[in-house]
């Protein structure tokens, strides 16, 4: 076998991750009580990661691993001792000696009014991940009242890619985030109005093709209730043809441009209906193009193929 | 930045009301005219130039509101190109603020303060006839020039009814009726005002009762004393606590306001001695001092009557601290409904400036020291410190989550120092007497004067300023006690965000931990008497609706809380069922619970203090109870 042979015989396989960086010199760790168990943790860790160091989750809402934590929802409040108020564990860093209680009756009832109030204000109908919650915590957001003022509104179906339901938005600024600095660095939307009428919108609330939104999609990759959906998934689950049960999720590598970004292709009865990104991903932290997210309707073209 | 700026263009107006603010553009990558050869075919720009300019984001808009009495898309694209900020962004702040108005407004507005301290002194008979007089709240039928718009307190509390009467154009005129007599009189002061409306010696005194007599501190020259003149100022002991903090230097200074425990009069009670030295020892440069003056708290307005009866002691105060914590500039940030003292305070800075008491060398000390004055444009979440910051840096006034602290990043993420302007103004007769001598004043805690808004049903509202100790029964005897000779129904402590007590408590001390034993609150030093007469319940809807308007939106608690407590206090005033009413209070009871833990500020953690005090103390809603 020749010097080149070996080269080209013995490629690693394709990455989907970046290389792994030097392991870095060890941190000091400050140690801290979660529930009764101490629980050593990185200096700068937040309340967080020691809650699940210590074995101890606790929900989140607004929180995402690619952002940066906005401490908005308050699902992921926690009581730290000597505090005269609760802390969102998503963002207040771990303090040596800190003694941390996750479920105690002070946390369990904000916790529990926290989802009381967004269930009776906002369509959680698709918001997979809080409804487990409701239980969890035994809210009754019906106990407002019937009259209860909510955040209805017509669907924003005003192009060709993403739908805009905001009926179902609970305000986490995930989408603002990603669309700014956190991802995107394009800004198209922000939060608007105040208080109660605070809402995500573009410039004067215009249509999103007059507006600088460029497709790339990353709004719904981070949206926790459905009120942003890609057309097809909308699509079918109006039909209600949306059936998560028969789908299958597979891995492939973009092919559009050289980036190789990692797609995550969601098949329903042998077509494609998502495309996301895994955000663990070191290339993409789960972050696509509009390319990449929406252009794949060529592949379910029968013709395309065959 | 990448920044999409699409749709119309600023008109003429537009762009002048905003070029009179930020001069010329030089390019047109910033709003001018195209011309390739001067410009090039690269943008300057990126984040730093975009962070660099986005604090002038309120002034900007301030400038258009004031000349064309609306902010349009036009102006506001021309705004975004000159400030490098996303139209998108810029929106989400222009939305923010209920000062701006985002549709075609009638030029002239009246904002009619319709909130509890003017409710109770006929605010809605008022609204009646302007709705009358000019058509619906908001509107201007028939094309006239003129409309009215409920407003949350105007602070003007002592002489309630209170209006705020604004004309758009160049220039803007603003001024405050107070009281409202009638429409006629609203009318004549939209003909009359040519530009802002200050107050003469004579209304200033009608304002403090005391004013004239011995003993006072704070208030010893409001009304007596030109505000105009910085000669007066001088003749009246004005700029002698600058001379002694020279003389003590940074660490003396900070020595001496710790050793008079001076602690915050703006509502949290800290000790501001030690915020200067935790801002003083900072590593991190520049260091800011912010002089909190969005007084907006319903029944508040000593910062107010300071700034307008005083405003030099509180540049001069705003100077020592610059010097005592290495800061060489300063904020002070004044909420919109405040003409009177945003041009008397910005008319002392122009005259210290002229006199060398501001600038690179203040006095020839070697210290610089100089400060801005920054507009609100309604919003009382801007008065919690780190929703001020944001204000400042050009943002939605959403309170950020502490830590980290001001004294660690602050404004512009640097060391700040943000004080209320009571405390501020006491800073000057700690240097001038000595801390020893200062704090011989009040109890052992609670060192100094106080200043006390009282207003309501009383014989003299006004600005009181009493040594800490005194009873709650005291201040009201100072005020003439209830008006009319009518029974004391409930006083309102601190604010709306403070509590009710009932006559029970008239003996109760006014010091920070009398107030603290017995689960009240000083606040920003409001007292507001309600007599036998007044529906409580109609008052809690009221503070409830307030607290719902003005929450910033951010976190859920507080949000949904607040409308869901205005929601429940109508389900109560409307069900007179027994049952249901427990079932509604129980449900009250938490939520408020949840809102005081969970909420990331101050406003949230105690939109609920009076509405459960009221329950609690006084039995509003509890069977039997005075409905």
């Amino acid at each position: 076998m020749s010097q080149h042979d070996a080269i080209w015989f013995s490629l690693p396989p394709r990455a989907t991750a970046l290389p792994e960086a030097p392991p870095a010199p060890p941190r000091a760790t400050v140690t801290v009580t979660v529930d009764g168990a101490s629980v050593d943790v990185p200096e700068g860790a937040t309340l967080l990661d020691a809650c699940r160091a210590a074995g101890k989750d606790v929900p989140t809402l607004c929180y995402l691993e690619t952002l940066t934590p906005v401490n908005a929802c308050r699902v992921c409040v926690v009581e730290v001792a000597g505090a005269r108020v609760l802390a969102p564990a998503c963002s207040r860093k771990a303090e040596a000696g800190m003694q941390v209680q996750t479920n105690s009756p002070r946390v369990r009832t904000s916790r529990k009014v926290v989802l009381e109030l967004l269930a009776s204000s906002v369509d959680l109908s698709t918001a997979d991940e809080l409804t487990p919650l409701l239980a969890e915590y035994g809210a009754d957001p019906g106990r407002f009242g019937a009259a209860a003022a909510t955040v209805a509104q017509p669907v924003k179906d005003d192009n060709d890619l993403y739908v805009r339901d905001y009926s179902k938005c609970v305000l986490c600024y995930k989408c603002v985030e990603a669309c700014g600095t956190d991802a995107q660095n394009t800004f198209a939307i922000a939060v608007a109005g105040r208080g109660f009428h605070a809402h995500i919108s573009t410039e004067l609330d215009v249509p999103l093709p007059e507006s600088a939104c460029v497709y790339c999609g990353n709004c719904i990759a981070v949206c926790p209730t459905g009120a942003l959906m890609a057309k097809p998934e909308f699509t079918l689950r109006q039909a209600g043809q949306w059936a998560p049960e028969r789908q299958t999720a597979v891995d492939t590598i973009c092919p559009y441009c050289g980036v190789g970004c990692t797609l995550t292709a969601h098949v329903q009865d042998d077509r494609i209906v998502k495309v996301t990104s895994p955000f663990e991903n070191g290339v993409t932290r789960g972050n696509l193009c509009v390319k990449g997210r929406f252009g794949f309707e060529y592949v379910n073209e029968p013709e395309a193929g065959d | 930045m990448d920044i999409h700026v699409v749709g119309p263009e600023a008109n003429a107006d537009e762009r002048a009301a905003v070029d009179a603010l930020l001069g010329a553009p030089s390019t047109g990558w910033d709003g001018g005219d195209r011309d390739i050869a001067r410009d090039g075919r690269s943008s300057r720009g990126g984040r730093p130039a975009a962070i660099a300019q986005r604090h002038l984001l309120l002034p900007a808009f301030h400038a258009v509101q004031d000349r064309v009495g609306w902010v349009s898309r036009g102006a506001m694209n021309y705004i975004c190109q000159r400030l490098i900020v996303p139209p998108a962004e810029a929106w989400g702040v222009l939305t923010f603020y209920h000062l701006f108005a985002t549709g075609p407004r009638a030029a002239a507005v009246v904002h009619v303060c319709d909130d509890i301290a003017c409710r109770a002194r006929g605010a809605e008979s008022l609204c009646a006839s302007l709705a009358e007089a000019l058509g619906p709240e908001g509107t201007a039928p028939d094309g006239r020039g003129t409309t009215w718009m409920r407003s949350p307190c105007l602070g003007q509390c002592e002489r309630a009814p209170a209006a705020l009467v604004v004309r758009a154009g160049a220039p803007a005129s603003r001024a405050v009726v107070a009281p409202v007599s009638g429409t006629d009189a609203l009318t004549r002061a939209l003909e009359a005002s040519s530009g802002h409306l200050t107050e003469s010696l004579a209304e200033l005194r009608a304002i403090v009762p005391q004013a004239g007599q011995p003993g006072l501190t704070l208030l010893r020259r409001v009304g007596l004393v030109d505000p105009a003149s910085l000669e007066a100022y001088r003749a009246a002991g004005g700029y002698t606590a600058l001379a002694r903090a020279l003389e003590l230097g940074p660490a003396g200074i900070i020595a001496e306001v710790t050793a008079a425990k001076l602690m915050g009069r703006g509502g949290a009670a800290f000790p501001t001695g030690v915020k200067w030295a935790a801002v003083a020892a900072e590593p991190a440069e520049p260091h800011y001092v912010v002089c909190n003056a969005d007084e907006s708290e319903p029944g508040t307005f000593k910062d107010r009557v300071l700034m307008a009866g005083d405003p030099f002691a509180i540049i001069e105060a705003m100077t020592i601290c610059g010097i005592a914590t290495r800061s060489t500039r300063g904020f002070l940030y004044v909420r919109g409904e405040y003409p009177d003292a945003e041009v008397r305070i910005a008319q002392a800075a122009a005259a210290a400036r002229a006199a060398g008491l501001l600038g690179d060398d203040v006095c020839g000390s070697g210290y610089a020291f100089d400060l801005e004055i920054r507009r609100g444009a309604g919003a009382y979440i801007c008065g919690e410190e780190t929703a001020l910051f944001n204000s400042l840096e050009g943002k939605r006034g959403e309170p950020r989550s502490k830590p980290p602290f001001p004294s660690q990043a602050g404004v512009f993420g640097k060391p700040t120092v943000v004080n209320n302007v009571e405390t501020l103004a006491n800073v000057l007769p700690i240097l001038t007497e000595g801390a020893a001598a200062w704090a011989a004043t009040g109890t052992a805690s609670s060192t100094g004067t106080r200043l006390f808004c009282v207003s309501g049903h009383v014989t003299r509202p006004g600005l009181y300023e009493l040594p800490f100790g005194v009873t709650l029964g005291e201040v009201l005897t100072r005020a003439g006690g209830v008006a009319g000779g009518r029974d004391l129904q409930a006083i309102l402590l601190g604010g709306a965000a403070g509590m009710f007590v009932g006559p029970e408590s008239l003996d109760l001390r006014l010091t920070f931990e009398d107030t603290r034993a017995a689960g009240l609150t000083l606040g920003s030093g409001v007292v507001m008497v309600f007599d036998d007469t007044t529906d409580l319940a109609d008052v809690l809807g009221r503070i409830a609706q307030f607290f719902e308007d003005e929450s910033c939106g951010q976190c859920v608690p507080c949000r949904v809380g607040t409308v869901r407590q205005r929601e429940l206090l109508a389900q109560l005033r409307a069900d007179a069922g027994v049952t249901a009413r427990a079932e509604r209070l129980a449900i009250l009871a938490e939520l408020g619970q949840a809102m005081r833990d969970a909420s990331i500020c101050g406003l949230g953690q105690t939109a609920s203090s009076a509405v459960e005090s009221a329950v609690a103390r006084l039995q509003v809603f509890r069977s039997g109870s005075a409905l």
